[in-house]
């Protein structure tokens, strides 16, 4: 059983948790339930008298091709960033993890991605994968009009993607070290004992001990490119070319403060929020309890 | 069977030097045991025959082959840790078989060989659970089994039985020396418990702070302890070891009493260490020992006190009464004292009377 300070005076601890309690109020259930408000509303763009209209809002979202578009477009670079993310970081963590010539710096050097804001992000790829210029433009002076982000919408998702797993790969890599760190010594020199070589242990040893890490990750990274991502699509793309990186978060914004149909967007948020929900209830039910050894 | 020859061997964490310069050989098909306290460097030295710490000066051969750049793998040794180190995620058919599976045996050889190895160490049943499904002593046995599959020419062990409780520990000793004859690998055997390491052992290793005091057999080590450190770790209670100055050819002075020794041949006045262990004390009267407490053990009981302002302890036999008598009569016989030097803590031999004295330079 797990002990708890536990207090006797309702007044002083709800005194306590007040100012905590005032900024989760203000800067979160306020909003949403402002935004639940108008889902339920039509809301005119310039304000005054709104409308009650029930769920004909979300009818309209369903009814939208362009919104599923969205929503599997959101999934592909949900899925897609995560894999590349946390793949790579598991490769540096476990490098890393060997304790190899200079270990201490890279782990701070491959953390600081993490520290970069998403815009900032976004700029120096824009720049990085600009067709005429750089890298890119050699590439295209020999291939000519191979790699083209503004014209490509595969190549344009692909660039944003990147960006994101690059920035979370810190984050992922800090987590995956972690957890390859508490992995008991004894069991790593037991399998070199047994004849497994340094790849074969990673893959025999590592990897399925910090299969807890690795679903954790995933549920964070997945969640974190739902919402995380509007400010490198801002940067980059503005959801172009032709759609090809309108994720759902972004088609909301262009929704709301673009087209101004408040209603709509709000809807979509509030669909938005419900899926990130039900990602964190999954981890937190399941992820945080299944996967434990001992 | 290997022979492991250790020469010259040093180990240091940057300017930390933990040990220092270790000679030693053990014989092919031997059980070693490697006995110290915590900290004095035993573990450290079977990881450096198994391969998982750099050796920083000297050479390890196993089977007259140098073995200080091959990995753990390339040098026909298998371990058995402290904790076990099984692998949580996998079956005990899994932990036993890992190093075949590694090693690329098909799979139809190594359920075969899997089952042998479960059979002779009565796991039979508990092949599919995982290890967190075991007890300790069932763990223990897994880990035993990891090790034996292989067919090592070397086994080393950790302090195998330190997590087990006491009955169970007395048991896996049996099965491991019972194993260790039916296996006849060379075996070294890392303990700081002195009763594992008698009951084990061919060949004791005493270590204290990184350097071997002492090698020899089970009886070679606890009759004629080499140092003042070996006469102190072992035997249970450990050897009395009394502050002395030499009065003659026979006699050393302990306080204001006069005793009787072997012929030492050593200069009047020069201190030394007189060691008597508690169980050869005599109890025809003699001295006089102020008795601060009694441990009764059933077939003997140990009387603590002092004995001229040094602590003392004298064996008895058992005795029905439980009170604490304030003093107790004993006298020691010359042919039970020890004798080691002051300041080095050396063994120093009787002089035999008929041969001539030894010249020292």
């Amino acid at each position: 059983m797990e002990k708890r300070v536990t207090f006797s005076n309702y007044w002083l601890a709800g005194l306590f948790i007040a100012p905590q309690l005032f900024l989760v109020f203000t800067f979160f259930y306020w909003p949403t339930g402002q935004a639940l408000y108008w889902s339920l509303t039509l809301e005119p763009p310039f304000g005054g008298g709104n409308q009650f209209v029930g769920l004909q809002n979300f009818m309209a979202v369903f009814g939208d091709a362009h919104y599923w578009d969205s929503v599997i477009r959101s999934l592909v670079f949900a899925l897609g960033t995560t894999a590349i993310s946390v793949g790579f970081a598991t490769v540096l963590a476990l490098f890393a993890d060997r304790g190899l010539f200079g270990h201490s710096i890279f782990k701070f050097a491959y953390f600081l991605p993490y520290a970069v804001p998403a815009a900032a992000v976004g700029l120096a790829f824009r720049f990085t994968f600009t067709p005429d210029a750089g890298i890119f433009g050699a590439v295209n002076h020999i291939i000519p009009g191979l790699w083209d982000p503004s014209r490509n919408g595969g190549q344009a998702l692909f660039m944003i993607m990147l960006g994101q797993a690059w920035k979370m790969a810190g984050y992922n890599f800090v987590f995956l070290l972690a957890g390859l760190q508490s992995v008991p010594r004894s069991m790593i020199e037991a399998a070199a004992m047994d004849g497994a070589g340094v790849f074969r242990r990673m893959r025999d040893m590592q990897m399925p001990m910090i299969t807890p890490t690795f679903f954790f990750l995933f549920v964070i990274n997945i969640t974190d490119s739902f919402v995380d991502s509007f400010g490198m699509i801002d940067v980059m793309t503005r959801g172009g070319p032709s759609r090809a990186t309108e994720l759902m978060v972004y088609k909301i914004y262009l929704d709301g403060f673009e087209a101004k149909d408040y209603s709509l967007a709000a809807a979509q948020s509030m669909l938005l929020m419900l899926l990130i929900m039900v990602m964190t209830i999954f981890q937190f039910r399941y992820v945080e309890r299944r996967v434990h050894y001992n | 069977m290997s022979e492991i020859s250790i020469r010259g061997v040093m180990k240091s964490y940057g300017r930390n030097t933990v040990i220092h310069g270790v000679d030693l050989t053990i014989a092919a098909g031997a059980f070693a045991v490697i006995l110290g306290p915590s900290g004095c460097g035993k573990s450290t030295l079977l990881r450096m025959i198994a391969g998982l710490e750099k050796i920083s000066k000297g050479d390890i051969a196993i089977d007259g082959k140098v073995v200080n750049k091959l990995e753990p793998r390339e040098r026909g040794c298998a371990m058995v840790f402290q904790n076990y180190a099984l692998y949580p995620h996998m079956t005990v058919a899994d932990n036993i078989g890992y190093a075949l599976k590694v090693a690329g045996v098909s799979k139809d050889e190594r359920a075969k060989r899997v089952n042998e190895v479960a059979k002779s160490l009565a796991l039979t049943d508990y092949l599919g659970r995982k290890p967190s499904e075991l007890s300790g002593g069932q763990r223990q046995r897994v880990a035993m089994g990891r090790a034996m599959i292989r067919q090592p020419k070397v086994f080393l062990y950790d302090e195998p039985l330190s997590n087990l409780d006491a009955k169970l520990r007395v048991q896996m000793r049996a099965e491991i020396r019972k194993l260790h004859n039916q296996l006849g690998a060379t075996s070294v055997f890392v303990t700081h418990d002195q009763v594992e390491a008698m009951t084990l052992a061919d060949q004791i290793i005493v270590m204290n702070a990184g350097r071997v005091e002492q090698v020899g057999t089970p009886s070679e080590v606890y009759r004629k302890p080499a140092t003042r450190f070996v006469a102190s770790f072992i035997g249970a209670p450990p050897m009395n070891l009394l502050e002395a100055k030499v009065t003659g050819r026979t006699e050393v002075a302990i306080g204001s009493r006069h005793l009787m020794t072997p012929h030492h041949g050593l200069a009047n006045g020069q201190s030394l260490i007189v060691g008597v262990r508690p169980e050869d004390v005599s109890s025809i009267s003699g001295e006089t020992l102020n008795v601060s407490f009694v441990e009764e053990l059933g077939a003997q009981r140990f009387v603590h006190g002092t004995f001229e302002g040094q602590d003392f302890v004298v064996q008895q036999p058992p005795s029905d009464s439980s009170d604490k008598p304030a003093t107790v009569v004993f006298s020691i016989r010359p042919e039970t004292i020890h004798l080691f030097d002051a300041a080095s803590g050396l063994r120093i031999e009787p002089v035999s009377v008929t041969a001539p004295a030894p010249a020292f330079a």
